[in-house]
């Protein structure tokens, strides 16, 4: 039923194409970090803490310098001397490049070793000697406001406690009222446990710094180049104009590859003071141990609705893990995110959230795994609420959600918490999700096997997302504002050239924006070529993250192409003798109104631009134009979810037989990619409610260090998946497009917990954390349920 | 050994694996290194035939063998169906499990020309997606695998 076609070689762009990148990956030939080899290339590695709490107190590096391979060992206090051992975090905290005074987490950077090759640099880091002054860890984030608890970060001046920050949205008085006077309020506390990203390719950097000419050229796995190198201008002091960063090939980021690691500022200092090209990349337990984690949201969760089922209130207390420094990277106005969307999909009377976030000795991060600044954690919390709230009515949960959605003359909504959503008709998507699952035959069938004591459950979610940030007089990081650029060439023979400042991980990029230039200026998709990643080649911007790409830097593209397009019009106006005001753009090309005989297309008109003879009065030559794009408001995609799971009575495994997702991201350019995209977060939520948890011992080891312990969904553990769409554009966006690249890891959660309370329904249950591991749903089976952390 | 049809002779360190030695001595770096655990599967290449992960091989058992990588799979300016079927169906997205998963859809097919879904989920579960899902990979070696029924059949008409 996709009203697209395949238009790979056709005049015009939105459709299901195949992608332009593909080409080079299926032979092997991508370009990624570790790919990079330049000559005379060190090789740098990182010391990292055993423990998670502990004074420095003696740093021996002889015995590695001594090492017949070693070119360069460099401690904290070696840095400290440059200025160097403390960096900013995107949050406006710092963090040790190496640590100096105390470790904080455990796989903190200590000291790094360069070598000339990969494995002498290993060798070389078992040669250093340190002693350490273990303190006790602070591991749990209930526990650490607690008097007495040491103090992780006693290098802020003035800190006497572990307090990160503290934080609240929405109105608690009148939220407080109409609790006070409803029918019915139903209260759950839920674990977000501590996850990660896990890109199959894990971080790394070559850093060239140039001693004659002063530039630095940093290839590195960012999915925000251009921020990253005015934080290099600040950070190292060096010139912004002499700074390079080139992102090449990704190997997935899911917001893992949105801050800047210490390693990458090690490489950047190595290739300093050797003057030679340095590279550093990570191993998988450095990955899972130190780099950006998600989630680690305690929650507290009331919902007060009337006798009938009419929601009229949440309100919810968090309690956020930060670790051990303040790495979230967000929207700086915003700490907790976009948290503050916790209203869901839902027409509320009123609503408040308060939250404090702690430090404890743990890993850095918070933001990240496709997490839409924390819309994942706010869409899972009011998504299980709404089950809770069914399972104490004894409503069906489709009936409640139907109940309580937003009608489509409602938007654009202003929510209580003060989002206003752009555009939604969430009834028609849910039910075409009812649809596709054939609902009704699902819960005949629950019951029949019910009655024969199997556990069979059925999981719904209605999410909203809140994507594509953002609006500058809201959103910096950094002070940078959240707007992006676009540049756009075409060429005398018609083909064109964009430049973009949004970078992609795998998410397909270069066909997606050709499609989009292509649509507008009616060329082939194959005759446009997508640059990005690289800052020396394309305009400032703030990259891919947040599922920005298309609300954001598409809308860039579209605008510079029209932009280029209202140039040719003038152009065209020359070449066929009549008014810019007779012209009309149909079909890709300009055609004089009343004579379908007269047109002309961008290819001619492209040639005209750059060839001889004179152009119109206050034409200039070449076809090119080049803009910023500053989003008036966030673009709210949406969607339905419907998991179907049975769970053995006997091991208490979890399977997903079934997944439908029928989601609503506006105007879709590409629908391949759109469901690539999907497919992808279904995986990650399956993984996180069944599977995935970065856990901590009581002293602050890692219990999630490798593949082994941190386990990932394989091709075994999911379904083949039943995606479904509405069409309901953005009013905003240019072409009405919404963000697509998160909502499935953001909705896709709750669905899976829900279907698999729903299956454990006959033992009494109304909420099991994730997640939902054989030995938890076993234990919750039999009445022992636990928090996982 | 013999890597893509052609002797190599080394040097090496003994403990030197066998992904870096394709990757930093040859310089094939379509095998990628993704975990160090033999978990993810984004070194897999085949050793005589078979599909194993080459960040558990070291370079030096692998001395008077066989060694395939997914550089060897276009031959002669033709692309092998697994690719072909890779792109038509959306098999990849940012590339990185990508030639690993090429050498496992290749064997399979080698021994099985017609496997169902299940037994296409099975031999790639030693490896880890995080982008497709899984679902469009499927598709993708069952592209393959019409692709070759469809081809032997044109061939024995």
């Amino acid at each position: 039923m996709s009203r697209f076609v395949n238009n790979d070689l056709r005049p015009i762009g939105h459709g299901r194409m195949l992608r332009k990148e593909d080409p080079r990956f299926i032979r092997g030939k991508g370009r990624f970090i570790d790919d990079i080899a330049l000559p005379g290339m060190l090789h740098l590695a990182i010391l990292r803490a055993p423990i998670a709490h502990g004074r420095v107190l003696r740093v021996d590096i002889s015995a590695a310098e001594a090492h017949p391979k070693v070119k360069l060992v460099v401690t904290g206090a070696m840095l400290a001397d440059r200025g160097l051992a403390w960096m900013p975090t995107l949050s406006n905290d710092v963090q040790a490049v190496l640590a100096t005074d105390k470790v904080r987490f455990q796989g903190q950077e200590v000291a790094f070793v360069v070598a000339e090759d990969r494995y002498a640099a290993r060798d070389a880091l078992e040669l250093i000697d340190v002693e350490y002054e273990q303190l006790p860890a602070v591991v749990n984030a209930r526990t650490a406001l607690d008097p007495g608890v040491p103090v992780i970060r006693d290098d802020l001046a003035g800190k006497t406690d572990n307090r990160c920050f503290d934080w609240e949205t929405g109105d608690r008085a009148a939220t407080d009222a109409v609790f006070a006077r409803a029918d019915v309020v139903v209260s759950q506390d839920m674990v977000y446990p501590r996850v990660h990203p896990a890109p199959l390719e894990t971080c790394g950097a070559v850093a060239d710094h140039d001693p004659v000419d002063g530039t630095l050229t940093l290839w590195c796995t960012t999915q925000a180049p251009h921020a990253h190198r005015t934080l290099y201008a600040t950070i190292a002091g060096l010139p912004e104009h002499q700074i390079r960063i080139i992102a090449p090939d990704i190997g997935g980021g899911f917001g893992n590859k949105v801050p800047i690691y210490p390693g990458y500022v090690c490489a950047i200092v190595a290739s300093q003071l050797l003057g030679r090209p340095v590279k550093w990349t990570e191993d998988r337990s450095e990955n899972l141990t130190s780099t950006a984690f998600a989630r680690d949201y305690l929650m507290h969760g009331e919902i007060a609705a009337t006798r009938e089922g009419r929601i009229l209130a949440i309100r919810t207390r968090v309690l956020a893990d930060h670790g051990a420094f303040n790495g979230v990277a967000a929207p700086v106005k915003y700490p907790a995110g976009f948290f503050g969307v916790f209203t869901g999909s839902y027409d509320l009377e009123a609503a408040y959230c308060a939250m404090t976030a702690v430090y404890t000795n743990k890993a850095p991060g918070g933001v990240a795994y496709s997490c839409s600044f924390r819309v994942t954690e706010a869409v899972y919390l009011v998504e299980r609420l709404v089950d809770c709230l069914a399972h104490e009515l004894d409503l069906d949960p489709v009936e409640l959600r139907l109940l309580n959605l937003l009608q489509p003359e409602q938007f654009p909504y202003r929510s209580r918490t003060g989002w206003v959503y752009d555009s939604g008709d969430y009834e028609t998507t849910l039910r075409e999700a009812v649809r596709l699952a054939g609902y009704d035959d699902l819960r005949r069938e629950q019951a029949e096997k019910r009655a024969r004591g199997e556990l069979m459950g059925i999981g719904v979610s209605f999410f909203t997302e809140a994507v594509g940030a953002g609006p500058r007089k809201d959103m910096d990081i950094m002070g940078l504002g959240m707007a992006d650029g676009a540049e756009l060439r075409v060429h005398p023979t018609g083909t064109a050239v964009l430049r973009v400042s949004c970078q992609s991980q795998g998410q397909g990029h270069e066909t997606t924006f050709a499609q989009i230039v292509a649509e507008e200026i009616g060329i082939p998709p194959a005759d446009v070529k997508v640059v990005q990643g690289d800052t020396d080649q394309t305009p400032f911007g703030l990259g891919t993250y947040g599922s920005r790409s298309t609300p954001v830097s598409g809308a860039a593209a579209v605008l510079v192409a029209r932009k280029v397009r209202d140039k040719a019009r003038l152009i065209a106006s020359a070449m066929l003798e009549v008014s810019v005001t007779d012209l009309e753009w149909t079909a890709g090309s300009f055609h004089v109104v009343g004579d379908p005989t007269m047109s002309v297309g961008i290819r001619d008109i492209a040639m005209r631009a750059h060839g001889p003879g004179d152009l119109p009065d206050g034409v200039d030559g070449g076809l090119e134009a080049q803009l910023h794009y500053n989003p008036e408001n966030l673009t709210y995609p949406y969607g339905a979810y419907i998991c179907v799971v049975d769970v053995d009575p006997g091991t208490a495994a979890v399977t997903v037989r079934r997944f439908v997702a029928v989601d609503d991201c506006g105007t879709r350019i590409n629908p391949m990619i759109i469901e690539g995209q999907v497919h992808r977060g279904l995986t990650d939520g399956v993984g996180m409610a069944l599977m995935e948890i970065l856990a901590f011992d009581e002293l602050g080891n890692c219990l999630g260090g490798s593949l082994m312990d941190y386990l990932l969904p394989t091709a075994l553990e999911v379904p083949d998946w039943e995606t479904g769409f509405t069409v309901t554009p953005s009013p905003h966006h240019p072409i009405g497009a919404k963000g697509i690249g998160e909502s499935a890891t953001v909705g896709s959660p709750p669905a899976v917990v829900n279907a698999v309370v729903d299956a454990l329904r006959p033992y009494g249950l109304r909420h099991v954390d994730m997640p939902l591991t054989p030995s938890r749903v076993w234990e919750a089976i039999r009445g022992n349920a636990q928090p996982p952390c | 050994m013999r890597v893509n049809g052609a002797e190599v002779t080394c040097e090496i360190e003994a403990r030197l694996l066998l992904v870096h030695f394709l990757r930093d001595h040859l310089g094939l770096t379509g095998t990628h290194w993704g975990c160090d655990t033999s978990n993810c599967g984004a070194c897999a290449v085949w050793l005589d035939g078979e599909p194993v992960k080459s960040c558990t091989v070291l370079a030096a058992m692998a001395a008077g063998h066989d060694v395939r990588t997914v550089e060897d799979l276009e031959r002669f300016g033709e692309l092998d169906p697994v690719q072909r079927g890779f792109m038509e169906c959306h098999g990849l997205q940012c590339g990185f499990c990508t030639p690993g998963m090429l050498m496992t859809a290749r064997a399979l097919l080698d021994r099985n020309p017609s496997p169902s879904e299940q037994e296409i989920r099975e031999a790639i579960s030693g490896q880890v997606c995080r982008c497709t899902g899984y679902a469009t990979i499927v598709r993708s070696v069952q592209w393959a695998a019409a692709e070759e029924a469809g081809t032997r059949v044109a061939d024995s008409s």
